[in-house]
């Protein structure tokens, strides 16, 4: 059902660009394990481990007024959107400087004011508001796009079936990003659905759907830059099922132990951004002067990101009750 | 003009005035909604303002959720607030916690046509304007009367945050009232004394409050005069009003058409407790639907709701204290 277009290649300071998202994933995240293992986040922590070339590819197929309405494994999304590091650091150590403020822990962040639906913990539930959202575009005849991702059990859901289906009758200017990465918590997607494929939901909602490598970035890219131009066009929604694996826990509390290991290895093997980082050194464009700055200018940012972030004080107690309606405090 | 009317024109007066202003809802397009109140829209105002939704609360409400966040302002109409149950994940955890969570408007009206006298059985008379009460982050509101139903319309339409607006289906056609034309609000979070006295405070709302104020009349001939308050507001309470007439009468009655335990005479019940203990001269009685899901039998039904007998008995029981 993929129509094939003329998508531009991209540039050697595109691909570079991509590769500087996932490796800032990734280094975040890292950072942020080991703050977990501190015991300097409260509650539960959640990475991306493996996502970062959907994340950051899908995102990228966005242009400047776009929307988009991430999932919990795709920070690359939030900072190529321009939440800066330091308020994903404070959200993570749930101060006043977090998106948040505290409010809601880890990667439930988002910002409205940015164009970034903030993610609650009800799988699939950002869907039908990402159709409310495009409805709002198309009822302006306005030109944006948005984007929203979910995960494999996502799609079982009762929102996500109304949410994809409202896009589709209406034709919305909605692109659907499945991330399959095999198991939701410890569930394999066998116990998600018995089609043969999740792109293959697309016909029963008589939108177009393709399916591409979750680990390979250009082909995200690829296939998300079609879905947008698709509906910018006004040729309404695309779901695009993106296959990769999580190969860590869904949070780092979980063990994993019901993923075969044979299958985690084979997956890390694979990892995203390791491919990316060979096939560019293969094109010539990521010299090791051009690695080593990248990879710099990355370990300063977040360790400049998580200096603010732990210099952002936690939030008044006595604040506990403000903020529950807006006009109370002229907001 | 019925109550009924005076929606319409709630929601007329605000599409004209604002293009932002639009509805969704299933049926509310060609058909006009399934009980007329969208009639004649979609000529005026066309297909993207007046959109017909596929059968799916969760994808309407979310949708108008999403529109709001880009600032819109929809009015999602459930055809039955009976309904809504297909959409609590978007009511209760993603509008009630948005703007908490973001320090960002949630313009959302959902127009929540409730409760019985309509022979419409357990799945479409029901009163759950408690679960959202309990619900931090929601605005509800409940008019007995046409000229509150246009003004609180216009009123939840215009406030920044999501607002679930209480219609009762047996006053749509059964209550009329003079609506001042054109543009006026009910404020949100005010209750009014709809009659005065000094014998006891009723407390209700709704069509209970039409009750109400024909067991007062019954129990004035008697020499007991009742005050009677329409709250208006469910979310947030008028503290100021309630207070205030029941340190004056001494005594309260609650009533309420949605069933009694944990309903809204609950909360009132025990802020009279805690702000008004020192002028109680009696127990704080309610009078409610019972604690059964709604019968569609017209003889049960009639046992399910509060009836005038009962608020007029409950009256004198508290006038005689």
């Amino acid at each position: 059902m993929a129509t094939r277009g003329t998508i531009p290649a991209l540039t050697r300071d595109q691909r570079l660009e991509l590769l500087y998202y996932m490796r800032l994933q990734r280094a975040i995240e890292d950072r942020g394990i080991k703050l977990y293992y501190q015991g300097r986040i409260p509650g539960a922590y959640f990475t991306g481990w493996g996502h970062e070339a959907i994340a950051a590819g899908a995102t990228y197929a966005l242009g400047p007024d776009d929307l988009v309405a991430p999932m919990h494994r795709d920070l690359a999304a939030y900072l190529m959107r321009g939440i800066p590091v330091r308020q994903v650091f404070a959200q993570f150590l749930d101060r006043e400087g977090g998106l948040t403020r505290g409010r809601d822990g880890n990667v439930h962040m988002g910002d409205p004011r940015r164009g970034v639906l903030p993610f609650i913990s009800h799988m699939a539930a950002s869907v039908p508001v990402a159709a409310g959202m495009a409805l709002a575009c198309r009822q302006r005849g306005e030109s944006r796009v948005v984007l929203t991702f979910f995960g494999d059990g996502a799609t079982s859901t009762g929102a996500w079936h109304e949410g994809v289906n409202f896009a589709a009758v209406l034709r919305l200017p909605l692109v659907l990003v499945l991330e399959n990465n095999q198991y939701a918590y410890s569930t394999p997607v066998s116990r998600q659905t018995a089609a043969r494929a999740f792109v293959d939901k697309a016909a029963g909602y008589g939108i177009a759907g393709v399916s591409v490598d979750g680990n390979d970035v250009l082909a995200v890219y690829g296939a998300a830059r079609q879905a947008v131009d698709r509906a910018r066009g006004g040729g309404g929604p695309t779901l695009i099922e993106c296959l990769t694996m999580r190969v860590r826990g869904h949070s780092e509390a979980d063990p994993f132990t019901y993923v075969p290991r044979a299958l985690v290895a084979e997956w890390t093997a694979r990892d995203p951004i390791r491919l990316f980082e060979r096939r560019l050194r293969e094109e010539g464009h990521l010299s090791p002067e051009v690695d080593e700055a990248m990879q710099a200018r990355i370990a300063r940012e977040v360790e400049e990101g998580l200096a603010w972030a732990e210099a952002s004080p936690e939030p008044r107690p006595e604040s506990v009750t403000e903020g529950v309606f807006a006009g109370e405090d002229g907001a | 003009m019925t109550y009924l009317e005076a929606i319409r024109d709630g929601l007329l007066t605000e599409m004209r005035r604002d293009p932002r202003v639009f509805v969704i809802g299933e049926d509310v397009g060609a058909y006009g909604g399934a009980f007329g109140v969208t009639r004649g829209f979609l000529e005026e105002f066309g297909p993207w303002r007046v959109i017909d939704g596929p059968l799916a609360e969760t994808a309407n409400v979310g949708a108008g959720i999403g529109a709001a966040i880009l600032g819109m302002r929809p009015v999602v109409e459930l055809q039955f607030a009976d309904f809504v149950s297909d959409a609590f994940t978007q009511v209760v955890n993603m509008a009630a916690t948005f703007h908490w969570r973001t320090g960002c408007a949630l313009p959302l009206v959902l127009r929540m046509p409730y409760g019985g006298g309509i022979k419409g059985g357990p799945f479409h008379s029901q009163c759950k304007e408690a679960w959202f009460v309990h619900t931090p982050g929601l605005k509800v509101v409940a008019p007995a009367f046409p000229e509150d139903a246009k003004g609180l319309l216009i009123a939840a339409i215009r406030d920044p945050n999501p607002v679930l607006y209480f219609e009762h289906k047996y006053l749509y056609r059964s209550q009329r009232g003079e609506v001042p034309e054109g543009d006026y609000v009910t404020p949100l979070g005010d209750a009014r004394v709809v009659r005065e006295g000094r014998a006891l405070t009723v407390v209700s709302y709704g069509w209970a409050l039409h009750k109400c104020l024909e067991a007062a009349e019954q129990v004035a001939a008697e020499g007991t005069s009742a005050e009677v308050i329409d709250l208006r507001t469910l979310a947030p309470l008028d503290r100021e009003t309630l207070l205030s007439s029941v340190r004056k009468t001494g005594k309260v009655l609650i009533v309420h058409e949605a069933t009694r335990t944990a309903g809204v005479g609950a909360e009132v019940a025990a802020l009279v407790a805690e702000e008004a203990f020192e002028y109680l001269d009696g127990p704080v009685l309610r009078v409610a639907g019972r604690d059964t899901p709604v019968p569609h039998s017209p003889v049960l039904e009639a046992a399910f709701q509060p009836s005038v007998a009962e608020i007029a008995a409950a009256m004198r029981r508290l006038a005689a204290y």
